[in-house]
């Protein structure tokens, strides 16, 4: 393995800021967080679909693939992160190399690739991508860049995480890297505010950041950077002059948060935008770490004075469903903090949920679950595909809210879904999200088709004579 | 004819191109309850098993034997044996399909070689299913060779020589152009001739939007072993796309029977050949009603040719699907003025168009813009060209994931024909331009003349005439705001 690339990995993994990680034996630690994968058992992307998914929310930036078609023909402009801007993050650009290119390396074909798009399309940065042929090829994507970066005048930015090193959590991680290495720090705002945050780890997924920014517009929080939804390069580029930082606790780039606190002295905490009372709790956070680092005392009082009225009128309007979702049972198969946050707000509609997926949760999030499910919360581990069909069919839970994988499993089964993973169309985050989240089960729930598509066929009814 | 080149750049920008081994295990896909893999880092299949997932809006059996840089480098023996293992436990499929990746080839895994030794282990498990293998590297070709190879190595596989011929059995080896519904409708029209088509693959039985009884983890309808092995007994084979061949004549060599390609089954005259084949080899007359639907066909022609004819055409496509729309457009009276594939072909220098690019979309797009193309023919990708040119796409081909339904989109026989040209007809009466009063300015001359002062100056004495001399648009404008000064 190319030794930068090794060296990173092991850094990653000995993050200091996860818990999961100090919770291992100096030996655990060591093989890190990559679970040994089951051939023909796995699912689930590679490193370098992690490292893109990170990064490629940025959205003036042209991200180059450097690889066989796979890697970029196989998945572009496949995701629902949305730009208010340049569209640039769309274009799906890859060095496509070919049998002569693996023979005789890919080097000058990626050098050449690089000036083709700044020539037609003039970024402020180009970022590139390694992917598994060539880094067995042994190309050198660190010497292109930085020889393409003196030769161009333009940052072009090399993310080292070819699909073989690792899954899709490890890319998030080695992408963050990519930024803590050669992008943070690099430029200076035109100004700075008591009151300025950067957002990690959020993607802007249904412009989801969109449902929150006017909350922090309201109390005059501005967003210096988001790393990455909607993002910007030059943001990136002069976040470490924020004042603190949010880390959107999915964790994908908790060392981008944790190092900027040790380099920078900007204090983080981890939140969440899902559920009610999450996101007030966000809102809390951020006053307080900005009032810490100076900002005005009385950002917490008009903080309290927002969350007050709009958990008000969140639940209000939730509470309008109680009469028809009440009793309804839910499965929500999903992982981390969501097994618990948009939890009170399914109860407030008066739903019961039936069972959580705990898979990828950490001890915490269990602990929470217990906190507001009681002992009766039904925990589930590990669920194969056949068992959550079978659930569904005998009608043991009314709707499933889970990701796009196991979106069939629900709709053959004739059951209600919601997507409430990455490629969901509606928008979930905040106060609207979480109204909008029930408003949606609801509309599920009463769709007329599921007595339709349920109903036997005419050959089926044992009195019918056709 | 066509010049056919390949684009000079040196990056790829917004890939019209999918890899080789999703084709190849989107082929295995049309086999019956069967587990397609690619041999490769878990990205690979996950990529190929979303891509596709959002184009069918199905679950996909697609697994992967998750390759590591560390198994990379010892070989991927082990992680072979694994998986197939572990997919033999949980699925007990009838085929185990796997597919190299540019990854594995890059290494050099023989693959082959691996799967010999597997059987001499585990011979006893791993009865009952069968394994196939292709091989197909990342960095060569595109989806259609994928699909194409993966066709002929099942055919290598399982096809057998037969004693006995079936007078009523014909094979139909369709390209990977072909929807469900497309299958399905070949299937009807052979069998109205009396005829039985052993489809292979047969992605109508698995990917046709189905509701199982049960849940199950492989692929649930498509070719089944017996019907592979019973191939050899056909009087004949109809290969459709010129990608088939290859596999057609594979199955010629095994077992004997003769072969026909179809380049496209879509077109008037295309159609009538279909027909007259299959009367011919079946003796019997085409039926009332494909007659009807024939005369339908000609109906929508002489209605939907206002709206085609002499319309510019931007296609963007593998080879075979490129030729099925460009002849169509073609004989439509309309002009393909950019047409992009993404590999090699044959059928590519015979096309009815100045050009053929290898190339990406954005080719396509930069040949549509300076060829002033009127609508754009591609898979979803096209949409952000199509925002940019602010003409209509019509998603054609794979992926078609921003649209429902792509399994019953019908292109072949007369009726797919007639429902692609009234598509076609109807999205650019759409965009039909509504005319307003300003768009029909007298030229500068006309208008002085009318106002009675002297035409502006020029060396052939109007500039009426066109020629090089006359004075721009702009020029005569200027020339007669100045003599209008009061």
């Amino acid at each position: 393995m190319d030794a930068r690339v090794s060296a990173k990995i092991q850094d990653v993994f000995e993050e200091p800021a996860c818990e999961h990680n100090q919770n291992k034996s100096a030996k655990e630690k060591k093989k890190g967080c990559t679970k040994q994968l089951s051939p023909g058992a796995a699912a689930g992307g590679c490193a370098f679909d992690g490292a893109k998914i990170a990064l490629q929310p940025i959205v003036d930036v042209a991200h180059l693939v450097h690889g066989p078609i796979a890697c970029e023909g196989n998945s572009w402009d496949n995701r629902t992160s949305f730009s208010s801007g340049s569209k640039l993050y769309r274009t799906g650009f890859t060095t496509d190399i070919n049998e002569l290119d693996v023979i005789y390396g890919g080097e000058k074909r990626l050098f050449k690739s690089v000036k083709e798009i700044i020539e037609k399309y003039d970024p402020p940065a180009v970022f590139v991508y390694q992917t598994c042929v060539t880094a067995l090829i042994g190309d050198d994507i660190e010497a292109v860049c930085k020889k393409a970066s003196e030769k161009f005048g333009k940052p072009v930015i090399p993310v080292n995480a070819p699909g073989f090193v690792g899954p899709k959590n490890l890319g998030n991680k080695l992408g963050a890297e990519a930024l803590l290495d050669y992008v943070i720090g690099t430029e200076e705002p035109d100004y700075t505010t008591p009151y300025d945050i950067n957002i990690i780890g959020e993607y802007n997924l249904s412009g989801e950041l969109w449902q929150i920014k006017p909350l922090l517009d309201a109390l005059g929080v501005r967003i210096l950077s988001c790393i990455s939804g909607d993002g910007r390069y030059k943001e990136v580029a002069y976040s470490h002059r924020a004042k603190a930082s949010m880390m959107v606790c999915s964790k994908s780039m908790i060392n981008i948060a944790r190092k900027m606190e040790e380099r920078y002295d900007i204090p983080f905490f981890e939140g969440s935008f899902y559920g009610i009372g999450d996101m007030s709790e966000t809102l809390r956070e951020i006053a307080r770490l900005l009032i810490q680092k100076g900002a005005p005392e009385d950002l917490r009082d008009r903080t309290e004075a927002l969350i007050a009225i709009e958990e008000k009128r969140a639940f209000e309007r939730i509470a309008a469903y109680r009469p028809r979702l009440e009793g309804k049972k839910v499965l929500l198969i999903t992982g981390g903090v969501k097994s618990w946050s948009v939890v009170a707000a399914l109860q407030e509609a008066g739903l019961e949920v039936v069972g959580t997926s705990v898979k990828k949760s950490t001890k915490e999030d269990k602990e929470k679950i217990l906190e507001i499910m009681g002992q009766d919360a039904h925990m589930i581990d590990d669920m194969t595909p056949r068992e959550m069909y079978k659930m569904l069919k005998d009608a043991q839970a009314d709707i499933m809210l889970s990701g796009g994988r196991s979106q069939f499993i629900a709709l053959k089964a004739k059951m209600p879904w919601l997507d409430i993973n990455q490629e969901r169309h509606h928008a979930y985050a905040g106060y609207e999200g979480m109204v909008e989240l029930v408003q949606e089960i609801d509309k599920a729930l009463y769709n007329p088709i599921w007595e339709q598509v349920r109903k036997p066929a005419p050959w089926e009814l044992a009195t019918a004579s056709i | 004819m066509a010049s056919v080149s390949e684009s000079k750049k040196a990056c790829t920008v917004n890939p019209l191109k999918m890899s080789q081994p999703l084709g190849a295990c989107f082929a295995f896909m049309g086999m019956d309850n069967c587990m397609p893999m690619m041999h490769g880092s878990q990205g690979c299949t996950s990529f190929g098993l979303v891509l596709l997932v959002r184009h069918f809006k199905e679950a996909i059996p697609l697994q992967t034997t998750a390759m590591n840089e560390v198994s990379t480098i010892l070989g991927g023996l082990e992680n072979i044996e694994q998986a197939v293992l572990n997919i033999k436990k949980r699925a007990n499929p009838s085929f185990i399909a796997i597919a190299s990746t540019g990854l594995t080839e890059t290494k050099g895994d023989d693959v082959d070689g691996y799967l010999k030794l597997i059987h001499r282990k585990h011979g006893e498990t791993l009865a009952g299913t069968r394994i196939v293998y292709v091989s197909t590297p990342d960095y060569v070709g595109a989806f259609e060779d994928g699909w194409a190879k993966a066709v002929t190595c099942v055919v290598d596989a399982f096809a057998e020589p037969c004693e006995a011929r079936d007078p009523q059995q014909i094979n139909l080896l369709p390209g990977c152009h072909l929807t469900a519904a497309d299958i399905d409708e070949l299937r009807e029209i052979i069998a109205s001739f009396g005829l039985k088509a052993i489809v292979l693959p047969d992605i109508s039985g698995s990917l046709d939007g189905h509701i199982p009884e049960n849940f199950t983890p492989t692929t649930l309808g498509g070719t089944t072993l017996a019907e592979m092995q019973r191939m050899g007994a056909s009087v004949a084979t109809l290969a459709i796309g010129s990608h088939m061949s290859a596999a057609a004549m594979a199955l010629e060599e095994r077992s004997g029977v003769p072969y026909r390609v179809f380049e496209r089954l879509t077109g008037l005259g295309a159609v009538d050949e279909l027909m007259g084949y299959l009367s011919e080899l079946s003796g019997q007359p085409v039926a009332a009603k494909y007659r009807r639907q024939r005369g339908q066909l000609q109906d929508a022609m002489l209605d939907a040719h206002f709206w085609i004819g002499s319309r510019k055409f931007a296609i963007g496509a593998e080879p075979d699907l490129l030729a099925a729309l460009t002849w169509t457009a073609y004989e439509m009276g309309g002009e393909v003025l950019a047409a992009v594939t993404t590999t090699p072909s044959p059928v590519l220098a015979g096309l009815p168009c100045a050009e053929v690019l290898i190339g990406d979309l954005e080719d396509l797009e930069t040949r549509a813009k300076a060829s002033g193309c009127e609508i754009l023919l591609t898979h979803s990708h096209g949409r952000q060209a199509a925002e940019r040119l602010a003409i209509p796409l019509l998603r054609t081909g794979l992926p078609m994931f921003d649209r429902l339904g792509a399994s019953h989109v019908l292109m072949v026989g007369y009726r797919g024909t007639r429902e692609l040209i009234t598509h076609w007809a109807n999205s650019l009466l759409e965009a039909e331009h509504q005319a307003k009063p300003e768009d029909w300015p007298l030229n500068a001359e006309s208008l002085a003349a009318a106002r009675g002062m002297s035409p502006p100056a020029s060396s052939c004495g109007s500039g009426g005439c066109g020629c090089a001399a006359s004075p721009s648009h702009e020029q005569s404008e200027t020339h007669l705001s100045q003599e209008l000064q009061p």
